[in-house]
């Protein structure tokens, strides 16, 4: 690959979570480098949306450290993850389901937008500029996407693979510098995970996007990512690139489900 | 010769480069091509699409593009592909559209046939295409792309941005200011001006060529019956590979002048021609019938009193709406019903169908339904058929307006003679016939007779109005084992107009009866068995229910009531049918890349199920392999069930 792997842009430090007695994540430490696509696997359970949340400031870990880009991030809300770049999509598809598609991906310039709520309102000031700008950007996001069909059409009406595709629609169009997927090809026929691994790969390498994505589709996630690391009851039992973790023994043991 | 006599009104016009750069000069500023791109329509001046042509034909020259090369143009209906096209012919090349979406080895025989040393591809999908086969096609050196998106990573030295080659063309017309020109002025009208690969129902394809003279004259012909003028708009949504798109989205376009219109893809068709509303449509029976069938659809969705207005001025329509687009007499009483429908439904409908500004449509390449056919007609769409080949431009039968006749094709276009040999095939003759076969003399000579007349291979016979009727492709006209005429073609098209019917296959020829293979159409039936309530997992469950199979079975019992009443074709009544598990599909070779049956490749692969339906068993075990669109290969199979229908006996009427 020609792509150029960058430095450490995100490094999460003995992560703890729990939620009262119940230990979602224990002391896990990993890093996140630009450019890369970093997958995080496991077994259901494991803590890999836990993992995922905490990443985007939905939840906050009581013991650990979180860098991001040289700095130690404090406590955070999710939308100050959104000003800092960082997208998202997520396992259950949360989008405006009347909405139409391109309503859709215009929320996610939501972060981007200056008019304030009088003048989207009654239209007029920055507002109409504003929208033809963003417009811009969203109708790119759906050209690259391959979803001019749909534009017009309430998210509602759609099947579930083309519903995953407007969601990173959305999240792409808040041109994130990071953006993280939870479980983009779940529930997808084959033909349809192609599609997203292809769409992955190619944000990935035309914008520089940082990916983390979690998924269950082990070929798949050996086949797009740069590096894995592998959770099980919230430990993390491996870490590295798609052939070493593939003969890691404890991974084997653990989620490829031999000697069982 | 009759040929030149057409050019002296030209002024000297008389080239595809020529045109365009005549419209530029006399109307610089008319709107000459359209495309949307990022939800916009962008358009593009006949002075633009000039400076660019230009561009591109230098380009090439500064690539090393010369006079009788052979330019391959593959991808979906894109300005900047039509414009290489006149690129190519600017410098006496000729370009050769090939159907897009063919894979890589379907490909591989006319890029080797035609000899191709530069291609013009639309984008990543068709450039991993071409370097797949490079080495195999031996001749291949410069590949050119229109859209660079995915593209980065790819950095041999032979491929190259379009617009790098544009650039590249400006800096060559700079510095040789004279050179295109002169180049343009040595192009004649007798030179070969596109080279359109046969679809190959038999056989290898064919590459056939036609002159600038041909297409032109096929041009000026259908402009001058249908009044097409400057301000037109049309829809370039058909492979550029057909004859019928290059026809009107290309010769038409430029002899007429008027504005073409490329969709935003190939998922976007409906909505752009709504937003388009062209005023000349052009689409194979397929996608009128397809059309019909989802406006069928929705509105069983809709509620009773829509349902009953809407039934109502349809059957208004069906009386008396043909005769009145014909101007033909029509009782007060009908005339204010219709005018009513047309306000309440027919105008809302044409204007759903994107085709309120219809001046008229055609439709082309196979037969269409009677019923069908007078459906549009009869909601005020101005609908054609014509008739023609790849081999005659696409151009030789047109129905005037105020005498269309449902079952026939039109009287013979302007400066077409029509001849009907002994064994009832047609035959053609005028200045749209193609120069020759590339590289195939032999096939050239067996396809035009001594006196000049193409062999078209259609059965068919005039009628007292001189109108050309066609019955079949004349190989597929067998006999039936007691000596009556079999015509499958005719019998299948019946039934493909019942909107549960998406293809058919039937067999006869030397047979004691006729059974037919029938593939659903999934939209339609599916539909309906959900508002049966019945489940289904896919297209193989669906078309194997019983239900289904009885749906099947009354369609095919009201063909049979039908055709007993027709003494030609009485015999041909279908007594087995069964319903195919899979869809038929160009992937797996059994139609061709314009949809049209294959009948022989079918009949050899179903082998068995044929043997199942004259042996009278009831049901038969299958297996068959499919290609899936990205190569891969996998297996479908299925226990088809083999339905009886019911046969009316033959009445003999008193001679």
């Amino acid at each position: 690959m020609s792509k150029k792997i960058g430095d450490v842009i995100l490094d999460l430090q003995n992560i703890s979570l729990r939620f009262g007695g119940v230990k979602a994540l224990t002391d896990i430490s990993f890093n996140v480098r630009e450019h890369e696509i970093r997958a995080i696997i496991g077994p259901n359970g494991a803590g890999k949306s836990s993992m995922l949340n905490v990443i985007n400031g939905v939840y906050h870990p009581q013991e650990g450290k979180i860098m991001f880009r040289g700095t130690e991030r404090k406590k955070m809300e999710p939308h100050m993850a959104a000003r800092q770049n960082i997208a998202r999509t997520f396992q259950n598809i949360a989008l405006f389901k009347g909405m139409t598609v391109l309503d859709n991906i215009m929320t996610g310039r939501i972060t981007k937008m200056k008019a304030n709520f009088i003048e989207h309102a009654l239209w007029f000031g920055r507002a109409k500029k504003e929208e033809l700008e963003h417009r811009k950007v969203v109708e790119e996001v759906i050209d690259f996407l391959e979803i001019q069909h749909i534009r017009k059409t309430p998210v509602n009406r759609l099947p579930y693979g083309l519903q995953k595709r407007v969601e990173l629609a959305r999240a792409l169009a808040a041109e994130p510098t990071m953006l993280l997927l939870d479980e983009p090809m779940a529930g997808m026929n084959v033909e349809e995970k192609q599609d997203m691994c292809r769409f992955i790969l190619d944000v990935n390498d035309q914008f520089g996007t940082t990916i983390v994505l979690i998924e269950h589709d082990m070929g798949v996630v050996m086949d797009i990512s740069d590096r894995v690391v592998v959770l099980d009851y919230g430990k993390k039992i491996g870490d590295g690139v798609p052939d070493e973790v593939k003969n890691n023994e404890d991974v084997i043991k653990a989620y490829l489900g031999a000697g069982h | 010769m009759p040929k030149q006599a057409n050019f002296a009104s030209l002024d000297g016009l008389h080239t595809f480069p020529r045109l365009l750069f005549h419209h530029a000069k006399t109307r610089p500023n008319a709107p000459a091509m359209r495309e949307k791109y990022l939800g916009i329509w962008q358009t593009w001046t006949w002075v633009d699409v000039a400076e660019r042509v230009r561009a591109l034909a230098c380009g090439l020259a500064a690539l090393g593009f010369k006079r009788g090369d052979n330019l391959a143009v593959i991808g979906d209906n894109r300005p900047h592909l039509y414009m290489m096209m006149t690129a190519a012919q600017c410098l006496g090349g000729v370009p050769v559209p090939l159907y897009q979406d063919a894979v890589a080895n379907e490909m591989l025989f006319a890029l080797q046939d035609a000899g191709i040393r530069f291609a013009i591809v639309e984008d990543q999908e068709q450039v991993d295409k071409m370097l797949e086969i490079k080495d195999q096609t031996g001749a291949l050196e410069h590949l050119i792309y229109d859209d660079p998106r995915g593209m980065r990573h790819y950095n041999q030295p032979f491929l190259h941005d379009i617009h790098e080659l544009m650039e590249m063309g400006r800096i060559h017309d700079r510095n040789h200011p004279d050179f295109l020109n002169a180049e343009i002025e040595l192009g004649h009208f007798d030179d070969i001006s596109v080279m359109l690969y046969t679809s190959g129902t038999t056989g290898k394809p064919k590459g056939v060529c036609q002159t600038h003279a041909a297409f032109i004259a096929a041009a000026q012909g259908g402009v001058q019956v249908d009044n097409l003028g400057a301000d037109g708009d049309i829809l370039s949504y058909l492979p550029m590979a057909w004859v019928g798109d290059h026809l009107f989205s290309y010769a038409q376009a430029l002899v007429a002048g008027f504005t073409i219109n490329c969709p935003e893809s190939g998922e976007t068709v409906m909505t752009d021609l709504r937003e388009i509303g062209p005023t000349c449509y052009f689409a194979p029976p397929r996608v009128f019938e397809s059309l019909l069938t989802s406006v069928m659809i929705r509105m069983e969705d809709a509620g009773q009193i829509k349902q009953k207005v809407f039934h109502h001025f349809m059957a208004v329509a069906k009386r008396c709406g043909a005769d009145i687009l014909d101007g033909k007499a029509v009782g007060f009483g009908d005339r204010f019903q219709y005018w009513l429908g047309n306000i309440l439904i027919y105008a809302p409908l044409r204007n759903v169908l994107g085709m309120s500004r219809i001046r008229v449509a055609y439709t082309a390449g196979a037969a269409i339904g009677p019923e069908l056919f007078r459906f549009y007609r009869s909601m005020g769409i101005n609908l054609k058929q014509f008739y023609g080949q790849t081999e005659t431009c696409a151009y030789v039968c047109i129905q005037p307006d105020g005498q269309i006749k449902f079952d026939s094709v039109g009287q013979p276009a302007p400066g077409v003679e029509i001849r009907i040999a002994d064994n009832g095939e047609v035959l053609v003759k005028g200045p749209m016939l193609l120069k020759e076969y590339y590289k195939r003399p032999d096939a050239t000579a067996e396809s035009i007779n001594a006196d000049g007349y193409f062999m078209t291979g259609d059965a068919g016979f005039l009628d007292e109005d001189g109108h050309l009727k066609i019955i079949d492709r004349a190989k597929d006209v067998g006999k039936l084992s007691n000596g009556a005429m079999f015509a499958p073609n005719y019998i299948e098209n019946k039934l493909k107009f019942f909107q549960f019917i998406k293809e058919v296959v039937c067999f006869g020829h030397q047979r004691d009866m006729v059974c037919a293979f029938v593939n659903i159409d999934v939209g339609a039936v599916g539909n309906w068995a959900e508002r049966r309530g019945i489940s289904y997992s896919g297209y193989a469950d669906l078309a194997g229910k019983p239900e289904v199979l009885e749906l099947i079975r009354e369609c095919v019992e009201q063909i049979n009531a039908d055709l007993v009443n027709d003494s030609m074709v009485a015999d041909s009544q279908i007594h087995r049918f069964l319903v195919l598990h899979k869809e038929l599909d160009p992937d797996d070779d059994e139609l061709t890349r314009t949809r049209k049956v294959r009948r022989n490749f079918v009949a050899e692969k179903y082998k068995v199920l044929i043997d199942a339906l004259y042996s009278g068993k009831t049901s038969q075990f299958i297996e068959t392999e499919v290609k899936f669109e990205d190569g891969r290969r996998g297996k479908v199979s299925a226990d088809l069930k083999i339905a009886e229908a019911k046969t009316f006996p033959i009445v003999k009427k008193a001679a």
